[in-house]
């Protein structure tokens, strides 16, 4: 928004966006209220007792109820949940039974190698997507644009777990192309848990920052394949929205007036038409990256990549339920935010949304 | 049979069977030119074969160990897909699973989308805070990325096949309340709705007998859309080791256990992953199809 605006009209404008942020801003509270809700009930049916596992086995009556007030679990379950809230808000999200740190400290710790991995393989999703979904709109029903149809359909269709174990198989076992699970070789950690300051968390960005090239090198090795799997995912989604939006755009009329103007065809398809596409284009962009947490729980496992999902399986296996609420409630946080950003985004970018 | 060609083509059938028959025939027509929903069609047919002649197909009993056949290679001592470490038949398996899969797929196509529908009709019917709260708790459910919520059930229920669906279920009936909610508000305020509000009928009544049924159509595309996923949900909690338990043939364990060969055994996980993808292949195609077929707005073009 330019503050050289001076229609007469402008304040009004400004005030309507400011309310509709406002109405987004109220969603996103219940929204968040409605998670934290879920996963207090979950808490609670849980069969596990937490003053047992916190006093043991052993414990007479007298410490059993002194753990149980100072858990608070004696007071009203409205109560419970009001503390849950207050808590989670302020960013307390429990101590984890596993690690004895608070849950909050060990997501911190963990969230960058899952934030990278994501992040590059949305990199990935959307330099192969965007170009496959123009190709396949531009040529329909040809054999272009049935292979990509194809390959959104099989990656539909096939488990990321077993993507990633054949990957494994074929560029690491086979070929020797790429690097084995983990996110450096063991070599390599050790040189970057002492020579490299920890800046984001993030191997590839602190690396580079501190000019250590060969351990960028290694850590590229590590991050294609897990990024390649995912990526091909967040392609087959991305290629497939692109398709449609494309399609769409062009049997608009402008298209047609920057033909007849004698506008060469890809000057038209990659400026004129994508350029509007871009808009509901970020939409999916932001849902995919939000999607990607999701396969990260499977791909993380395969490829033994210390971020959340696999932090999260970890707990669960070990019946460490704060660790595996907490982690629930910031995934769908996160879930919830990229939703809300995406919204948000759509707003500004295109002009006819109010 | 030509006589029934006839009958299904005739332009002014004298019976609701007559003409719905003739629908379905025109639909069918349709989807048949259409080759790759045919290839799911066939796949999904394969399957439901599969898991209802399992114990003829299968060359070994599933779950029968035998340690001197262990991790042998495919095709040998006819072993068509190999065996694993415990000696088991891995072809056999397959197609055992094929029974787990659909028992799970099953169950979940008859429990979320039922539930979805009736919050989505009840919600788009009723209007007002009614439809406020329930879609509010809609968007909560919606919020959670659904593998993850399937975890935190699962890991409270315990695992096993039975709370694996509940999970998948319980993640996956938002977006049938959403499309059912949708077709509600199209239909609630149109003539033959009034129509029968005139002739004394209930809410329950005209939810029940005249909205539900105008979005069947769309819930079953959604529905075969829908199915690859929960496949794919499934094995993943099977993976996991959360979903069904050993020794039950399901394809998602059958994966985790050939992971600890993978670089020396690679088939032991191949085969059963190759299985998930063609099952789910052959559904993505079949609602592809289906959405074509069954769905007014694209048969317009």
């Amino acid at each position: 928004m330019s503050t050289t605006d001076i229609s007469p009209r402008a304040p009004s404008r400004l005030k309507r966006r400011a309310k509709g942020f406002a109405g987004l801003l109220l969603a996103l509270a219940a929204t968040f209220l409605g998670l934290l809700l879920v996963t207090f009930v979950i808490s609670r049916v849980v069969p596990i007792d937490p003053v047992l596992s916190i006093v043991g086995e052993r414990a007479s009556q007298a410490q059993i109820e002194a753990a149980r007030t100072r858990l608070g679990l004696d007071r009203p379950m409205w109560e419970q949940f009001g503390i849950y809230v207050m808590n989670a808000v302020q960013g307390d999200l429990g101590q984890s039974l596993l690690t004895r740190r608070p849950v909050a400290e060990d997501v911190a710790r963990v969230f960058p190698a899952t934030l990278e991995l994501a992040t590059i393989a949305t990199i990935f999703g959307v330099l192969a997507g965007v170009p496959a979904g123009v190709l396949a709109a531009t040529r329909p029903g040809t054999w272009i644009d049935q292979l990509v149809r194809l390959i959104g359909l099989a990656g539909y269709s096939m488990p990321v777990f077993w993507l990633g174990l054949m990957g494994l198989l074929l560029f690491y076992g086979i070929l020797g192309w790429v690097g084995g699970p983990g996110r450096l070789d063991s070599g390599f950690e050790m040189m970057f848990e002492f020579d490299v300051p920890r800046v984001t968390g993030m191997i590839l960005v602190d690396t580079a920052l501190a000019g250590k090239w060969d351990i960028f090198a290694n850590a590229v090795s590590h991050i294609i394949l897990p990024a390649g799997v995912l990526g091909y995912y967040s392609m087959a989604y991305i290629s497939r929205m692109t398709r449609s939006f494309m399609m769409n755009e062009l049997s608009q009329e402008y298209i047609t007036t920057a033909r007849v103007k004698g506008m060469p065809e890809w000057r038209v398809i990659w400026v004129h038409a994508l350029k509007n596409v871009m808009v509901p284009l970020i939409t999916v962009i932001a849902l995919s990256y939000a999607n990607l947490l999701e396969g990260s729980v499977l791909t993380e496992t395969v490829f033994a990549w210390p971020g959340l999902g696999l932090y999260i399986t970890n707990a669960l296996f070990n019946a460490d339920m704060p660790a595996v609420l907490g982690g629930t409630v910031v995934v769908g946080a996160v879930f919830v935010g990229l939703n809300m950003l995406s919204d948000v985004l759509y707003r500004l970018v295109d002009p006819r949304a109010k | 049979m030509t006589t029934l060609t006839t009958w299904l083509r005739d332009h002014s059938p004298s019976s609701r069977l007559q003409a719905r028959a003739g629908q379905a025939w025109l639909g069918w027509l349709r989807m048949r030119r259409n080759p790759l929903a045919m290839v799911g069609l066939t796949i999904v047919a394969v399957l439901l074969l599969m898991a209802a002649f399992a114990p003829w197909i299968a060359t070994h009993d599933p779950i029968a160990q035998d340690l001197s056949q262990r991790l042998l290679r495919p095709m040998t001592n006819g072993h068509l897909m190999g065996t694993d470490e415990f000696g088991r038949d891995i072809f056999s398996r397959v197609v055992y699973g094929a029974r787990v899969t659909l028992y799970i797929v099953t169950l979940v196509a008859v429990t979320a989308p039922v539930f979805g529908l009736l919050v989505g009709t009840v919600s788009g019917y009723a209007g007002g805070w009614v439809d406020q709260v329930l879609m509010r708790i809609t968007d909560i459910f919606l919020a959670f990325p659904k593998l993850i919520l399937a975890l935190a059930l699962v890991a409270v229920l315990g695992p096993g096949i039975e709370n694996a669906v509940l999970a998948i279920a319980l993640t996956s009936w938002p977006p049938y309340a959403r499309v059912a909610r949708a077709e509600t508000l199209t239909v609630r305020n149109s003539d033959y709705i009034a129509a029968v509000r005139l002739q004394g009928a209930g809410p329950s009544r005209i939810v029940w007998g005249h909205i539900m049924p105008m979005c069947l159509p769309s819930v079953i595309i959604r529905v075969t859309l829908d199915m690859a996923g929960v496949i794919l949900t499934a094995a993943g909690l099977g993976f996991l080791g959360l979903g069904v338990q050993p020794p039950m043939p399901e394809w998602g364990l059958m994966i985790s256990s050939g992971r600890k060969f993978l670089f020396e055994q690679w088939w032991v996980a191949t085969m059963p992953g190759l299985a998930i993808f063609v099952v789910s292949l052959g559904f993505n195609l079949l609602g592809d199809g289906l959405r074509d077929v069954l769905d007014p707005r694209s048969t317009a073009k």
